[in-house]
């Protein structure tokens, strides 16, 4: 039997069932369903992957023909190859550790059923988008996990606040969509399919590197990829998302749809490699969203900030290596990201579950002792965060800062640039475990996790660290890229230099907010200081520059046109019509002067146009 | 059996209808469910009986010959006017949508209506008997006729069932629909004097015209006499503005059936007439066009998106999803005119369940104002999941009819200009914005305790299961639509390739 349809099948019918029941089933029933049919997927995922560990074999299943007009006739079909396994691996298995998760978390809210309904879905939905065959299955599934994150990111509906990040995260990551879509009217015009391995075919064979086309083709897709994996300039959504409870955060706005947009490129890599400009450009974007999002995070208050600006930050890494044209590098970062920070925002909603819904760090403290299983979690995903070294982070990072000091021209900057940012990520992680696990006890925690938020806590710990050593079946994906990187002699006093980094950054970070050693509160304090992490609080200012520029002027038109500007024209008619109603009406006065007076003078009009003529 | 026998199933079913009201009260809306589903069987038996085993009512494409059904009787001869009906795939497409959201329409005012019940559903059976000939008329007098019947017990439902400003809307929507399809019938009578020219002798026949082929200043000028009145009803910018105030005034069934099939009707129209008779007018016309179809798009939705009613909301989601109609109808080719059908088929249902919930909120609140919503998910969960739904089947979701219908347009109308697509990709931004707000101020947001607001029963439930399904099968399996529109969107496109050779041969 082939278990490929059924992999996104099982969430999907879970999900359309707790839809359809509205809540009616008993609690017990929705674990069943929404856990195990992540559960059972993430099964058939392994029984697929071994296979084809085994065999190498590529699967390529068409179900039905979606649209057939003229020559467009995309397929509901799916592609199986090492990519798409590595990818449906972190989405089911990831994925069924932060349902297992969620059982706990959520175990009080009256939504429970609304919960698991909406993960399933989304769960579905991101399996589609990465198993898709051609690009429009694939952007169903890219506006289907849009969607679901909207809906989960508003998930307590009852705040405003809520909703509005809501609304933010899916209008800012569909202006990308908008870009993707025209990204696919221009390839399908241009070459006459969309699906991908054909597409990817016609496109060498009429296409030469560098071309105009192309170009254009890559960057509407980036623009795509930007806004879903929260990338300069469509960033600004992710940090407003921590709004959705924490486990959602962790699967969608860390571990798998964020990092669609890294998918995409990886997948469609062929045609970016005949866009050697668009590559610049995407490795640029990687290294400004790294090193902004890392400055943004160093002076954030809110323990799921910190994180959001954190993954910002790691998928600039993931960026910075399709930009190098190191594809398995950053698939590679793109697994490791997945353990470690979906860790890290459970170990964080573990914090927060557990001291009554607290978001500041500074209102923590000294959990060291108090939440041993969440502090030793923290520790280990920091840690892989930071790529302090045999952590799997170490290994994806320093595959990626390599391949950046290998590019030629421009490596060495994008090297320093992704240097500086493993530094600075090494400060702000272990400023985080220092604030909130070390020192003075601010608020005492009320309950500890149970098993089911400490066994996906666990295991995943356990990914953290040994995630390194997976050797990830991609090189029949990427082939066409290994010939052209093939890795020179490695250079040693870089590699050291990149071990090193993220240790100084820890020290740095202890002698700043652990031993106190060092005081900076001379620079804080004064005005550029202040400044300075003020313009870096608000995440250096985006939000604000696209408030003036595009909300205000939108909602200023609408408030201006709401009573229909147009209407002034046909209103214009009627008044005329009204005007020249009563003026001549007033001509019938029913006074016998009045028609006399108009009579006669209507008599000599007449005999003087007709002696007019006459003459 | 025949089409005119279809037709007068909905009339005498009105007249049934007005007259069992005084049996019982309850009565007519059960004779109309039943005349609706009678003309539904009918239409089905009728279809059935062209092909029987396989649904391929189409006939052989490649005899270029689209049409199921063609019938014609003489009416008026001294004038070359006859009773001639028939029907393609086109037409049986958006005759089966008509009854289907009569149905829903029936249903949505099924508690709705205390005055004179039976006037009021002969009333919504009329607009169904108007609509339905208006798709299947091929006499272009008695295309014009039914373009007036239909408009009267229209203009009935909403200036006696109306709300509080219901006299101003229904004579808003009187006159602008009346004073436009004057300029048609102008249009009209000059071109059957152009065929008594050429010809010899008169005629009215949609099939003797099209090969007439008026070209000049005189076939430009009867040209936009068919787009003035198509484009008011469609409506396009900037002839839209009757849509908000009738919509908002209207009863549910009314909006129903407004936003459902009436506007559908004006899409049909620059399909099936105002293009193929004015081929080469309407071609140099067509940067215009849609130059006005993109204005829509953006228009429409920045415009819904500063409403505080729920209804006048909708409606310009409305005028914003008819510009993709007009854009691709004007686009002319395969992707995009098939997009533009998919349109008026998915928004046709979208927003008939977007006007059943906005009349099932304000019979419940007895508002239509956004701002004193609120939170109402937390009272009716089930309306507002329905809501939820529909609010991103009409942003356009893949999966779900209308992105099939957008994507397509947007796809059949880059061939021909990338530019006037990317503009009107902007709209499925501005589709997020408004859809999304609307959202959060009916549904989302703090709720009220103090309101006791009975959710969907099953009577709402059940309607709103067939539209989500439609929706749906639309998105995911649009297959069947888009075979039977298929045949007459290739005969439509080889009239305009082949000229008047090819229209002779047909007849």
């Amino acid at each position: 039997m082939n278990l490929i349809p059924l992999i996104p099948l099982l969430p999907l019918c879970s999900a359309l069932l707790l839809i359809a029941t509205a809540g009616k089933l008993p609690n017990k029933i929705v674990t069943l369903m929404g856990a195990g049919s992540v559960g059972l997927a993430a099964l058939c995922v392994a029984s697929l992957a071994q296979q084809f560990l085994a065999d190498g074999q590529v699967q390529q299943l068409t179900l039905w023909t979606w649209i057939a007009v003229d020559n467009f006739t995309p397929a509901i079909a799916f592609y199986v190859d090492g990519l798409t396994l590595v990818m449906m691996s972190v989405i089911t298995g990831v994925g069924f550790l932060i349902h297992l998760y969620s059982l706990e978390f959520m175990a009080e809210d009256e939504s429970f059923s609304r919960y698991f309904a909406y993960m399933n879905l989304f769960v579905a939905a991101m399996l589609i988008l990465v198993m898709a065959d051609n690009l429009l299955l694939l952007y169903l599934g890219w506006e289907g996990v849009g969607v679901c994150s909207y809906l989960l990111v508003g998930f307590w509906y009852r705040d405003p606040a809520n909703g509005k990040a809501a609304r933010k995260a899916f209008v800012v990551t569909r202006v990308g969509d908008t870009a993707m879509a025209l990204g696919l009217c221009l390839l399908f015009t241009e070459l006459g399919t969309l699906d991908i391995q054909p597409l990817m075919a016609a496109a060498n064979s009429n296409w030469q590197t560098g071309d105009t086309l192309p170009m254009i083709a890559t960057l509407l897709l980036l623009g795509g990829a930007v806004g879903k994996s929260a990338q300069l300039p469509l960033h600004t959504w992710l940090p407003d998302a921590m709004a959705g409870p924490t486990p959602v955060s962790a699967l969608i706005h860390a571990a798998t749809m964020v990092t669609a947009g890294v998918y995409l490129i990886a997948r469609t890599h062929e045609l970016f490699l005949l866009a050697p400009v668009t590559l610049e450009v995407v490795a640029w974007i990687g290294l400004a969203t790294l090193l902004l999002a890392a400055f943004t995070a160093l002076v954030q208050h809110d323990i799921k900030r910190i994180l959001a600006y954190s993954t910002i930050s790691q998928i600039g890494y993931m960026f910075l290596a399709l930009g190098v044209s190191a594809f398995s590098a950053s698939i590679f970062h793109l697994m490791t990201h997945a353990f470690f920070k979906a860790l890290l925002f459970l170990a964080a909603g573990a914090v927060i579950h557990c001291l009554h819904h607290e978001h500041n760090i500074f209102r923590m403290g000294g959990l060291r002792t108090r939440l041993p299983v969440v502090f030793w979690s923290f520790m280990i995903g920091s840690a892989a965060l930071a790529a302090l070294p045999f952590t799997s982070g170490f290994y994806s990072k320093d595959a990626i800062l390599l391949s950046a000091w290998e590019q030629p021209g421009i490596g060495p900057w994008l090297w320093a640039g992704g240097l500086l940012g493993a530094l600075l990520t090494a400060i702000y992680s272990f400023r985080l475990v220092f604030i909130v696990f070390f020192g003075e006890a601010n608020t005492e925690p009320d309950r500890q996790p149970g098993l089911k938020m400490a066994l996906p806590l666990a295991l995943l710990c356990g990914l953290s660290l040994v995630g390194g050593w997976f050797v990830l079946p991609l090189d029949g994906t990427f082939s066409s890229a290994l010939a052209s990187s093939g890795h020179g002699e490695v250079n040693h006093s870089i590699e050291i230099i990149s071990i090193a980094t993220p240790l100084v950054g820890l020290l740095i970070a202890y002698l700043l907010f652990l031993g106190k050693q060092v005081s900076i509160s001379r620079f804080t304090d004064s005005s550029l200081g202040k400044r300075l992490q003020d313009f870096w609080f608000n995440g250096w200012r985006v939000d604000g520059l696209y408030h003036q520029l595009l909300v205000r002027p939108f909602s200023g038109l609408a408030r201006w046109w709401r009573n229909e500007p147009i209407d002034l024209v046909y209103n214009g008619i009627v008044a005329l019509n009204q005007w020249s109603h009563r003026s001549l009406a007033a001509l019938q006065s029913g006074e016998l002067r009045w028609y006399a007076t108009t009579m006669v003078f209507g008599l000599v009009l007449l005999v003087a146009i007709m002696l007019r003529k006459a003459a | 059996m025949s089409l005119s026998t279809l037709l007068l199933i909905l009339l005498a079913g009105g007249l049934v209808a007005w007259f069992s009201e005084r049996i019982n009260k309850d009565l007519p809306r059960w004779v109309s469910l039943a005349t609706i589903v009678l003309a539904l069987l009918y239409l089905l038996a009728m279809v059935n009986g062209l092909e029987v085993g396989s649904f391929s009512v189409v006939p052989d494409p490649t005899s270029g010959d689209s049409w199921l059904i063609h019938s014609r009787q003489e009416w008026i001869p001294r004038f070359g006017i006859s009773f001639e009906l028939a029907m393609d795939g086109l037409s049986l497409l958006l005759v089966v949508l008509t009854l289907l959201l009569g149905v829903i329409a029936v249903a949505a005012s099924w508690v709705e209506i205390d005055f004179k019940p039976g006037l009021f559903q002969a009333n919504i059976l009329w607009t169904l008997a108007g609509v339905s000939g208006v798709f299947l008329a091929m006499d272009l007098f008695l295309f014009f006729l039914f373009w007036e019947v239909m408009l009267i017990p229209m203009y009935l439902l909403i200036a006696i069932w109306g709300h509080e400003n219901k006299a101003y809307a229904a004579m808003k929507f009187f006159i602008f629909t009346q004073v436009s399809g004057l300029l048609m019938l102008l249009s009209i009578m000059l071109l059957a004097w152009k065929g008594h020219e050429v010809t010899g002798s008169y005629s009215f026949s949609y099939f003797d015209l099209l090969g007439l082929q008026v070209e000049g200043r005189l076939g430009y000028a009867m040209m936009l006499g068919f787009f003035v009145a198509f484009t008011v009803k469609l409506p396009a910018f900037p002839f839209h503005t009757w849509l908000p105030d009738a919509h908002t005034q209207a009863p549910t069934a009314g909006s129903v059936l407004l936003a459902g099939i009436l506007l559908k009707t004006g899409a049909y129209g620059l399909l099936r007439f105002a293009i193929p008779l004015f081929p080469e007018a309407s071609m140099s016309f067509a940067p215009v066009a849609m130059g006005l179809g993109a204005a829509g798009v953006i228009y429409g939705a920045i415009l819904a998106f500063a409403q505080t009613d729920f209804k006048r909301l909708v409606a310009y989601s409305s005028v914003s999803h008819m510009g993709f109609v007009l854009l691709g109808l004007y686009a002319w080719n395969s992707l995009a005119l098939q997009g533009a059908v998919m349109q008026m088929v998915a928004h046709g249902v979208s927003t008939a369940a977007l006007f059943m919930l906005a009349g099932a909120l304000q019979h419940r609140l007895h508002t239509r104002n956004m701002e004193a919503m609120g939170g109402l998910w937390h009272n009716m969960p089930r309306m507002g999941a329905c809501a939820m739904f529909f609010a991103i089947a009409s942003l356009g979701l893949p999966g779900l009819g209308n992105f099939v219908a957008e994507f397509l347009i947007l796809l059949g109308l880059f061939k021909v200009s990338p530019w006037m697509t990317a503009i009107a990709a902007l709209g499925l931004i501005t589709a997020a914005i408004y859809s999304l707000w609307m959202m959060q101020l009916t549904f989302q947001g703090k709720p009220d305790d103090s309101r006791d607001l009975k959710d969907f029963g099953l009577r709402e439930m059940t309607a709103m299961a067939g539209m989500v399904i439609a929706l749906i099968w639309l998105g995911l399996y649009p297959q069947p639509v888009l075979e039977l529109a298929q045949p007459v969107l290739d005969s439509l496109q080889n009239l305009l390739d082949t000229g008047p050779k090819f229209a002779g041969a047909a007849l």
